[in-house]
């Protein structure tokens, strides 16, 4: 069973947008959208242009999906399933991501 | 195919240029080493417009040639050289310089000369004729001391040049020989219609008048003596009394000329000897000689297919013509007097409003063979199709010119027309070929006019163009959706427009009124945009940072490894060495890869997230700030040194480039803008290749707009000349928020002005006149901009709150593992995904 591991605090969020952490060794973009007080979590790795950058994409929603637009080549991706919109066979890892007290905590598979 | 076979063109006017411009887009050009000779010190540029040059137009303006052609081509021009002779028999045309140059295909593009009536005196001083840059200088020299100005003819070149007399400030004449203006379009009250409108415009039209002599004149320089007995005096005499065909080079050789001159050619364009072609206005085709351009390009096309192997023939041009002279419409279509047996005329005159139109129709009433249109040619467009292809006539002809009782249309739908019906005649653009392009994803006017070059020569297709557009995206389902996404049923203009008269000031709060979901990367940095454009706020405001895009998120430019470019503003260029060694050190010091830009600043590459802070800090305490390279916003002006060093310079281009910088640096608009100041005309800023280009003069700052190089490179068009340095910034500042205002997202200066239905002429109207009494408006926004003006890195560093963004993990200090650089050429640059698995990372800084 995947342990949770804080993140970070919920004031290191950046509103309506992404920042990155390191957790157990691996790049998580998280997403915080305070409005509806959600919070996602993938990998930062763009695998279209090869480099750790989801973070700093825009995020915002197509036909309902909440996702993010890679800042490099603005492929979306899904923020919940991390399939990627343009192209469905491409899937980068998403991560359950959690607030407790304030405590931002991500699940990370062994 | 190698190149073994050598076409001469001899001449290049329009019709000569226009030649070699479909022949180099067609496969001919691989068989071919093309030589052309140019008499005139100047190669092509626009005879039609050459009254342009007396309101402001350059000779540079009104060339046809786009730069580099002939080079790029790899055409030999031989300028200010002419043709003297041609040997048939060794297949030569030797020049009159003594180049010699053996040919396989020639082709004579030599045009016409102007006609002077042979009467005594027509060769005394300032007695000139209106053809070439060189007569216009002519003019315009004689205008200097003179008063008075005399055309004779009255026709269409007449007419245009007595506007050129006009604007030149002289009291002006015309004198024809004919009972009526423009004889050979227009029928008689046609013809009176359009002279009352002429002297309402204060030119004296002098008709039925035979000139006998000119002699000295008492007031004058000269002096009109007519046959009737009466005189005029006037100081320049200016004959426009027709042309004829250049064809003496022809004669010479032995070709076949017409009894009244005229090179003789067949259906190919090929005269009497079967390796020469004749094309334009030399050309004698059927016993006609065509004085327009459009016939001339029709047969450049022939030869030029001929020459592929293509089957194609000219078979005569049909002469209707539409133009505006002295600002009267004037229109004249097929048989405009009747002459067809049996034809019927309808004729609505109107006195008040001076309109004149006539209708030619057929016996059976079915088609339409001839009209002419005086004062409101805004049928001609329609007319002119119904004539051209035979469509049937409404049951009342007559409603096609009467004031509609009703709103009931009688105009033509697009739909009407069938496929082969001509929409663009300047570049012989059917409706088939419009079609076609809107099935290939032409879905705007736009993407039309670059595509098949329809509506750009002349333009008087656009309302029609637009017409073809609307109705076949209409036919194809295609809801024409000018959303800016699916969470704002809005375009840009709407969203700005909202926000402007709501004052709204967050995206939140647009969103909430306006749209539904979230937002998306489209809206949201197209709306932070808009907010930044108008209110000028913090871009990093907290309640605008999740709009940015990430340049602007970190006020950097990502490069592909997600690493960032830093690039601080040299306003204008200019840099003391001090500036420039502190930015050396900045470089050496974060080992950044350091680059000239083509804005004349340097870019350094290779900075990660966490050191741009330090990085800015530095720059800053250097005296540099934030150059806006990241945001969609004023980028650079660029400039030449100018007058302050330069031997040939006009004025101060550095200090006005400069200024503008200052001006409007910071201003965040729908896509970057790029100036440019040249001191001189040699133009060495290259202003012509910018949204906004500024070249000084000795009359002033001329002002160039909507140009631009990258992808699409365009050349920009003259807004106005001889400017002063207030005016010229006040037209600046009306020209740029009206762009912020009414642009898409992501449309340079450029496509935008294409897009705008009236183009320049509207985007002046404006600007300059302005017809849509904002430009107090526009000025105050601008002013807006210009008052809350920060340096946002400075504002960024100063904050500590923003600062805590600047890291790779919000919850470590260490680097990306995954940036790694390599070294090259003494620089770093990323490391490819090879060099990556073998090399370890390079520790930086």
């Amino acid at each position: 069973m995947a342990q949770w591991i804080k993140a970070c605090n919920i004031d290191d969020l950046q509103p309506d947008s992404g920042v990155c952490a390191l957790v157990a060794g691996r790049q998580v973009a998280i997403f915080y959208m305070p409005k509806e007080s959600t919070v996602y979590a993938l990998s930062n790795y763009d695998p279209f242009g090869k480099a750790n950058v989801l973070s700093r994409g825009l995020i915002g929603d197509i036909k309902g999906q909440p996702v993010v637009a890679s800042p490099l080549y603005k492929q979306h991706f899904n923020l919940q399933t991390g399939v990627c919109l343009e192209d469905e066979s491409v899937k980068i890892p998403a991560y359950a991501i959690r607030i407790e007290n304030g405590s931002v905590q991500v699940s990370i598979p062994e | 195919m190698s190149k073994e076979q050598t076409l001469v063109v001899i001449g290049n006017g329009m019709v000569g240029q226009n030649f070699l411009a479909s022949l180099v887009e067609s496969p001919a050009k691989d068989d071919y080493k093309i030589v052309t000779f140019c008499e005139e010190p100047r190669a092509a540029y626009d005879r039609v417009h050459l009254s342009a040059f007396f309101t402001g137009k350059s000779a540079e303006d009104l060339s046809l040639v786009e730069p580099g052609f002939f080079e790029q081509h790899g055409i030999t021009l031989h300028i200010g050289d002419k043709a003297a002779k041609i040997d048939r028999h060794s297949k030569t045309v030797t020049s009159q310089n003594g180049v010699t140059i053996r040919y396989d295909k020639l082709v004579l593009a030599t045009g016409s000369y102007p006609f002077v009536p042979p009467v005594p005196g027509h060769d005394r001083m300032n007695c000139l004729v209106y053809r070439t840059i060189e007569d216009l200088e002519a003019m315009a020299a004689a205008a200097k001391t003179g008063k008075v100005g005399v055309v004779v003819g009255g026709g269409l070149l007449g007419l245009e040049a007595a506007k050129a007399l006009k604007d030149l400030g002289l009291q002006t004449h015309v004198v024809e020989f004919a009972p009526r203006l423009m004889a050979v379009q227009l029928d008689e009250a046609g013809g009176s219609m359009l002279r009352r409108k002429i002297e309402d415009l204060g030119v004296t039209v002098h008709t039925g008048k035979n000139t006998s002599v000119i002699t000295d004149g008492e007031h004058c320089v000269n002096k009109m003596c007519f046959v009737d007995g009466e005189e005029l005096e006037t100081d320049i005499v200016l004959f426009s009394a027709g042309i004829r065909p250049r064809d003496d080079i022809a004669r010479d050789c032995g070709l076949d000329v017409g009894p009244r001159g005229g090179i003789v050619i067949n259906n190919q364009c090929l005269t009497s000897d079967p390796d020469i072609y004749a094309i334009g206005e030399c050309a004698l085709w059927n016993g006609m000689i065509y004085g327009l351009v459009a016939p001339g390009y029709a047969m450049a096309r022939t030869v030029v297919a001929d020459l592929t192997g293509n089957e194609a023939s000219f078979t005569g041009a049909d002469m209707s013509t539409k133009l505006k002279l002295m600002g009267v419409d004037v229109a004249s279509i097929g048989d405009a007097h009747a002459k067809t047996q049996g034809a019927l005329v309808y004729t609505y005159q109107n006195g008040a409003s001076e309109v004149y139109k006539r209708l030619v129709v057929s016996q059976d009433k079915k088609q339409l063979l001839g009209a002419v249109l005086v004062g409101d040619a805004s049928g001609y467009g329609t007319l002119l199709q119904y004539c051209l292809n035979g469509i049937e006539l409404p049951e009342n002809p007559d409603a096609l010119i009467l004031p509609p009782r009703s709103d009931e249309s009688v105009g033509l739908g697009p739909d009407a027309l069938p496929m082969s019906a001509q929409i663009c005649s300047c570049y012989d653009v059917t409706k088939g070929a419009v079609c076609q392009a809107i099935e290939a994803g032409c879905t705007t006017i736009g993407a039309l006019k670059s595509e098949t070059k329809a509506s750009t020569g002349c333009g008087g297709c656009a309302a029609l163009l637009k017409s073809v557009l609307n109705s076949e995206l209409a036919k194809q389902g295609f809801e024409v959706n000018t959303d800016i996404c699916e969470h704002f049923p809005f375009t840009r203009q709407d969203l700005f427009n909202l926000i402007r008269v709501e004052e709204i000031k967050t995206f939140d709060v647009l969103l909430e009124r306006h749209g539904k979901g979230r937002g998306c990367e489209i809206c949201k940095p197209a709306v932070g945009s808009i907010l930044a454009s108008y209110w000028n706020d913090y871009v990093l405001k907290t309640e605008h940072l999740g709009l940015q895009d990430t340049n602007d998120t970190f006020l950097a430019n990502m490069q592909k490894d997600g690493t960032y470019s830093v690039v601080p503003r040299i306003t204008g260029g200019e840099i003391s060495p001090d500036m420039l060694i502190a930015l050396g050190q900045v470089g050496k010091k974060y080992k950044l890869y350091t680059k000239i830009t083509g804005g004349q600043r340097v870019d350094l590459f290779g900075a990660r997230v966490d050191q741009l802070p330090h990085i800015w800090k530095e720059l800053i305490d250097a005296g540099f700030e934030s150059g806006h390279a990241y945001g969609k916003s004023l980028r650079t002006v660029k400039s030449c040194v100018g007058s302050t060093w330069c031997r040939y310079g006009v004025d101060d281009s550095v200090g006005l480039a400069i200024e503008l910088e200052n001006r409007y640096k910071g201003l965040r608009s729908p896509h970057k803008i790029k100036f440019a100041v040249s001191g001189c005309t040699r133009e060495c800023a290259e202003a012509q290749g910018k949204d906004v280009g500024v070249i000084a003069t000795e009359t002033g700052w001329n002002l160039y707009v909507c140009g631009n190089g990258g992808m699409k490179p365009r050349h920009a068009d003259l807004f106005a000349t001889g400017l002063d340095k207030a005016t010229l910034i006040k037209y600046i500042d009306r020209f740029l928020s009206f762009y912020v205002r009414t642009a898409d997202r992501l449309q340079r200066t450029a496509v935008w002005m294409e897009n705008m239905e009236g183009g320049l002429d509207y985007l002046k109207s404006v600007v300059i006149d302005d017809k849509l009494g904002l430009c107090e408006q526009l000025e105050q926004q601008m002013q807006h901009v210009i008052d809350t003006y920060h340096c946002e890195w400075l504002t960024t560093i100063e904050d500590e709150s923003k600062l805590k963004r600047f890291r790779h993990f919000v919850n470590s200090d260490q680097p990306d593992d995954n940036v790694v650089f390599i070294e090259e050429r003494g620089q770093i640059r990323p490391a490819d995904e090879e060099e990556r698995k073998h090399f370890k990372m390079v520790e930086v800084a």
